[in-house]
């Protein structure tokens, strides 16, 4: 077995707002081993932007992690001083965000952006920041880096400014990477190039991604295990395989049958009944009953998460596996 | 650059024209100024005379005219009250209002923006709160009560700066200044903190503003994502952001104190521009008058010119559009 990369046990990220407390993460536990890919889905406001920052330590008030562990190698994360956390983002670990438009720094060029990412934790001259800067454009396909350098962000196009973005996070070659949706904000067929590079170069530098993403079609292409976020708690989880094909939890079920690829053609996509409920006001219980056909009066009770190692759900009526 | 460094040529001249049109007649309005040039007591003889040398029985389209030709020439005419030619009037004046509008302005500019990124950066801060309580007291008591409390104060009571006058000057570039001796700037310091407290204050309420904005972007959390520290996202994330409001406002800020420290200038017996104006609107001194106010009309194009400059150099988008 390989040694276990990132652990992260009963994390809980709450905002202490006015309206109340948000419980943006809620008890979420999960495993990621050296090199691989997981994927976190959820609709919106399921916490999955929230279980990222936790990870980087970039909580800010009036946000806390109020309870959990996260532990990268061993070493715990959770408590860690401002400084020391500092030092681990963007070396250790690194995140890509969803929109290269507003991610990079308008008014400095892309020469610039990657000296201050590498002065984050190494001093080194602009020469060599400059040779290391085309080094990693190249890396992640990024056509004439060397003459790009000196450009400023508005003379990329989405694609290329992602492509920079992604190149900043491997910078320091991290042990994990969280891309928060990288791929949304990008045309159809970028949002497929740039698929295929982040798991070739996750593969060849050895590094674990965590995937986040609304999208299972996305995720599934990506991803060898599936998380499923909603209302702040990992509902599901499982190898992809498996979700797929035998999801447990009914909002598993309701997020896979209205993937437009599984609808008949000419006929009306199926959809989860409801809106997802607003992180500050969970129904109790199960915080997806009110949307649930197979909801009754237990659902009210919080369950359990059920199922063995590596493929768990919390459900009080989970649906039987086709396969079993 | 070219086409745009043209364009904007042109509409300084339609600008100067424009002005010129409109001050000559408003000082043509204020009054006659015959009537405080001469003793009321000569003859009718020497009163028409006096009026024929001064073109003043002339109609106003051809009093104007002939302004306009001198104007070409350079020639602003001679001051009714000093006797001299105003240009030289104007200019010999320059440099006092000059060293003391640099002062306050690039001293408010300097505290003002690391105080202000201080207060956008830790809101809740109680450092935060005394920083806005100063901004309020900057905004809302008048300038010439905070002069008299400093003079009260620092000249009167401790006496450890002078309450008025320039000081000790030294001649460089054949030019006056008080900021190279020591005695000059102990005469300096008090006129340029009472001018700089309201520009302080807005400085101060800019820089939070834009720290407060910039902060939540996308941006910075990306930046703060690759470990680097908040030290560095702010000289080199932040204050790049910010700068565009506050070059603005330094502009407008430099040009208005520049033509209207009056206030400050009467209250400090400051021998500058603001002096020079309130005395010759009170001799109704019309040349003095139509000099200065174009000239300050003058200084604001520049002033424009310089900060569209700053513009390009600070935002490359900008750069891009213009091109």
């Amino acid at each position: 077995m390989t040694a276990r990369l990132l652990e992260v046990r009963h994390l809980a990220t709450h905002f202490f707002t006015r309206a109340g407390v948000v419980k943006a993460v809620d008890d979420v536990s999960f495993d990621l081993e050296v090199g691989e890919v997981i994927g976190l889905v959820g609709e919106s406001g399921s916490g999955k932007s929230m279980t990222g920052y936790s990870l980087l330590g970039l909580i800010d008030p009036p946000g806390r992690i109020v309870q959990g562990s996260i532990k990268l190698k061993g070493q715990e994360l959770v408590g860690l001083p401002q400084e020391a956390l500092r030092k681990l983002r963007g070396r250790r670990i690194a995140m890509v965000f969803q929109d290269p438009m507003t991610t990079l720094n308008p008014v400095l060029t892309i020469a610039d952006q990657i000296h201050l990412a590498i002065n984050a934790h190494e001093r080194v001259s602009t020469a060599t920041a400059r040779q290391r800067a085309v080094d990693v454009l190249t890396r992640v396909g990024l056509p004439d880096a060397d003459r790009r350098l000196d450009a400023y962000p508005h003379e990329f196009s989405g694609g290329m400014r992602q492509r920079v973005a992604i190149a900043i996070a491997l910078l320091h070659r991290p042990d994990v990477i969280i891309a928060d949706e990288p791929t949304t904000a990008l045309d159809v067929s970028i949002q497929a190039q740039i698929l295929a590079e982040m798991k070739s170069l996750v593969r060849d530098l050895g590094m674990a991604l965590i995937w986040i993403s609304h999208d299972l079609a996305v995720v599934s292409a990506m991803a060898s295990r599936i998380l499923v976020m909603y209302g702040g708690r990992i509902v599901e989880s499982g190898p992809t395989a498996s979700v797929l094909r035998d999801p447990r939890h009914h909002y598993t079920r309701g997020l896979l049958n209205s993937l437009p690829s599984r609808a008949a053609p000419g006929q009306p996509l199926t959809q989860i009944s409801g809106l997802p409920p607003s992180l500050g006001a969970l129904p109790p219980g199960c915080a997806f009953h009110p949307r649930c056909p197979r909801a009754d009066a237990i659902c009210l009770t919080a369950p359990e998460t059920t199922g063995h190692e590596r493929r768990d759900w919390r459900c009080h009526h989970p649906l039987t596996a086709v396969s079993a | 650059m070219l086409g745009f460094l043209i364009q904007r040529l042109l509409q300084a001249v339609v600008v100067m024209m424009v002005i010129s049109a409109l001050v000559f007649i408003g000082v043509f309005a204020v009054g006659n100024p015959i009537d405080v040039l001469i003793s009321p007591d000569v003859t009718q003889q020497i009163r028409l005379d006096t009026i024929a040398a001064y073109g003043f029985d002339k109609p106003l389209w051809e009093q104007y005219l002939a302004f306009l030709e001198r104007l070409v020439h350079g020639n602003f005419g001679r001051s009714f009250v000093f006797n001299m030619p105003v240009l030289q009037l104007i200019l010999s004046r320059l440099p006092a209002t000059l060293e003391l509008t640099i002062a306050a302005v690039a001293g408010a500019t300097l505290i003002g923006i690391p105080l202000g990124m201080y207060a956008g950066y830790r809101p809740d801060s109680p450092i935060t709160k005394a920083i806005m309580g100063i901004t309020i007291l900057g905004f809302s008591v008048p300038t010439f009560w905070i002069g008299l409390v400093l003079i009260m104060t620092f000249a009167v009571w401790l006496g450890w700066l002078p309450a008025g006058g320039r000081g000790d000057t030294v001649m460089v570039l054949g030019i006056e200044w008080s900021f190279l001796t020591l005695n000059g700037l102990s005469h300096l310091f008090l006129p340029a903190l009472n001018l700089s407290l309201f520009k302080l204050a807005m400085m101060i309420r800019l820089a939070r503003a834009g720290t407060r904005e910039v902060m939540l972007t996308d941006t910075i959390k990306f930046a703060r994502a690759s470990g680097q520290s908040d030290g560095t996202i702010l000289r080199r994330h932040v204050l790049r952001q910010i700068s565009i409001p506050i070059v603005t406002v330094f502009g407008l800020e430099f040009g208005s104190t520049l033509a209207f420290a009056v206030v400050t200038e009467t209250i400090f017996s400051w021998p500058g521009l603001g002096k020079l104006i309130i005395d010759s609107i009170q001799s109704l001194d019309r040349p003095v008058m139509v000099a200065y106010l174009m000239l300050i009309a003058f200084l604001f194009i520049i002033i424009n010119f310089l900060v569209d400059i700053a513009y390009a150099a600070l935002d490359p988008r900008l750069r891009a559009r213009r091109s």
